[in-house]
């Protein structure tokens, strides 16, 4: 500011500058408290997981307790094959009702539709489990896989629903009408020309959706439920990587805490590596219908 | 829409060939892609799964409605509207009353958002006013990064870090200095409803803070120009210029955090004691909803017991979704007509 202008303006008061000192202060004061405990979180987790990662950890199962060693590689086989599961049922739904809300829900019913996705995103989990027992353990008469990856896909759904319409309508309409000008069905531009343009942000939102679940504890507690050995079966009750820390983390015994603070770093771990994996595969063009 | 208008073109000047043909064989994609199903067979085949998967997700808020509401249905015709009133919790003799998880479900997310809130607006502030450009984004993405914690990490770490931490230095000190308002004495045991209440406090923060960024945004870069134009500093531009304006969305953006704390579980059941008491000290143990049912569910024998603790979620489903539906229509007060953003 000119220096003639600056003299011309009356002077702000020492008490309104040090009202903004203050604020500017306590913002930035509040950033600081914020990001210590996600510090802290990541520096325990870090430092108490690779101390008790070992080969053991990850190949062998739980050993009784008061026996040291054992791991819980069936556990980290179980939430494979759960979030397997979960993203087979909730994928394609998820996706099918996106496309559903962007080409043809501009009406009553689609709002009606987007609406409920909203809603179902804010179910508590824990509720979501009581419905997954209600839906298929109770039907199939035990604990199970599949129990467990149904909850999960409930809550997979309405946010890969919503990632996707809003990446399909930021497809810009003239590409649908330039396929269409060359004749193609209109199905046939959905799937290969609408979807295949927004592959790279649907495949974000899946991610997103697959991260948000692959921690979940609480809808598995009664519909997986956990298990001690190996199970390859959907219908058999399954071990999983979160269910196993919560259950050590509540016992009295040492080495189960060390365990559970492993197996904490090994689901951080997978969380990432999961997520970025799809990402870079989708930066060069190797999944098919990236853009 | 566009689509439409494509099934009965109405263009002035030559008008289109009938029939495609496709000539240019060279282009085997293309081709298929035209040859490929076309009629209106296919087309209204694929629409209808596309509706059937949006009906999907109708079905599914139905399904769960329905399955709670049948799953409660004994537990409600035994006790009814008092379930809610009574602090009764007693498997043995079949004698159920929520109130107990209810108090502690709200004395619990009342102090995380007590903690939280403030934090939150600090953040957001920061980020979207205060912040040099270059920080911006690794700020807000770090932020973030606190919403991407699975629960039981955080009740981990709680456990282990948060509640000695507790016990040895934060709560003798409020209890010192701050006993005789009642909230913080007894026995600092370090498990109890202040360590439920802060480490929920540190998951709803990013919830807040994000959704406050962006009602922040929208706020229209005008309004802050006039403001500052008419001499204020900056704090009184983002206090009367951005914060007044954003007001409905940021209580929306409370509102939302608020619907995160209450249907919390994995984090709250590892730090609260799970005791179905009802004590004005928060270092005592208390219980919540979503606790209650994370602890008890597999376990209940009985079908009275299992039906209350099904009640227990139908309630906790009924609260989270009228609180989720009044944020939303908060936050969309002020965002509206700019473009959506889903926030999970």
């Amino acid at each position: 500011m000119p220096e003639s202008l600056k003299s011309g303006l009356p002077s702000v008061s020492f008490k309104r500058r040090l009202m903004n000192t203050f604020a500017t202060l306590g913002a930035a004061g509040a950033v600081v408290l914020v990001l210590l405990p996600l510090i802290a979180i990541f520096g325990y987790l870090v430092y108490k997981g690779i101390g008790s990662l070992n080969w053991a950890f990850l190949t062998q199962t739980p050993k009784p307790v008061g026996e040291p060693g054992g791991g819980m590689a069936n556990a980290i086989a179980g939430s494979c094959l759960i979030l397997l599961i979960a993203s087979v049922i909730g994928v394609p739904i998820g996706i099918g009702a996106g496309i559903y809300l962007a080409e043809y829900g501009r009406n009553r019913f689609g709002d009606l539709v987007r609406f409920t996705a909203d809603v179902l995103n804010g179910v508590p989990s824990i509720v979501i489990g009581i419905v997954a027992y209600g839906i298929v353990v109770l039907a199939q008469g035990h604990f199970s896989a599949l129990a467990g990856g149904v909850a999960l896909a409930i809550m997979m759904i309405p946010t890969i629903t919503r990632a996707t319409e809003e990446m399909l309508l930021l497809v810009p309409q003239t590409i649908r009408e330039a396929a269409y000008g060359l004749g193609v069905p209109r199905w046939r531009t959905t799937l290969s020309i609408t979807l295949r343009t927004a592959s790279s942000g649907v495949i974000t939102g899946v991610m997103l959706a697959f991260a948000r679940v692959a921690g979940e504890t609480a809808p598995l507690l009664f519909t997986a439920f956990g298990n001690q050995y190996w199970n390859w079966k959907i219908n058999q009750p399954t071990a999983a990587l979160s269910l196993q820390i919560f259950t050590y983390a509540i016992s009295p015994f040492d080495e189960w805490h060390r365990q559970a603070w492993a197996g904490a770093l090994i689901l951080i771990v997978l969380i990432v590596l999961a997520v970025s994996a799809v990402r870079i595969a989708a930066s060069h063009g190797m999944l098919k219908g990236t853009s | 829409m566009a689509n439409q208008a494509f099934g009965a073109p109405r263009l002035p000047g030559p008008q289109p060939i009938a029939k495609t043909e496709v000539i240019a064989t060279s282009q085997i994609s293309a081709k298929s892609l035209i040859g490929a199903g076309s009629g209106h067979f296919a087309d209204s085949l694929f629409r209808i799964a596309m509706v059937a998967c949006g009906v999907c997700v109708l079905a599914l808020v139905g399904v769960i409605v329905y399955e709670l509401m049948v799953g409660s249905g004994l537990s409600w015709h035994a006790f009814g509207w008092k379930f809610f009133f009574r602090s009764d919790w007693d498997p043995v003799n079949e004698q159920f009353g929520a109130w107990a998880f209810v108090y502690g479900t709200l004395v619990s997310s009342i102090v995380a958002l007590v903690l939280a809130v403030p934090l939150a607006l600090g953040v957001a502030i920061f980020i979207t006013e205060m912040s040099p450009q270059w920080l911006r984004g690794p700020l807000a993405f770090t932020t973030e990064l606190l919403a991407a914690i699975p629960s039981v990490i955080y009740g981990l770490w709680a456990i282990f870090v948060l509640v000695p931490l507790l016990r040895q230095y934060l709560e003798p000190f409020l209890g010192r200095y701050l006993g005789w308002t009642g909230l913080f004495e007894g026995t600092p045991y370090g498990i109890g409803m202040l360590a439920a209440g802060i480490i929920l406090a540190i998951m709803v923060v990013p919830i807040v803070s994000s959704i406050t960024r962006e009602v922040m945004t929208a706020v229209p870069q005008q309004q802050r120009e006039a403001v500052l134009a008419l001499g204020a500093t900056r704090w009184e531009m983002i206090r009367t210029g951005v914060l007044r304006n954003a007001r409905a969305g940021i209580l929306g953006a409370i509102i939302l955090g608020l619907g995160r704390a209450l249907g919390e579980t994995m984090a709250v059941t590892m730090v609260i004691g799970n005791r179905p008491e009802i004590a004005r000290s928060l270092f005592a143990p208390g219980y919540t909803m979503a606790s209650v049912i994370a602890n008890e569910f597999s376990e209940a024998t009985g079908n009275t017991y299992l039906s209350a603790l099904v009640e227990i979620g139908l309630a906790l489903f009924l609260v989270t979704i009228i609180v989720n539906i009044l944020a939303q229509v908060l936050v969309w007060s002020v965002t509206r007509g700019m473009p959506a953003r889903s926030h999970a």
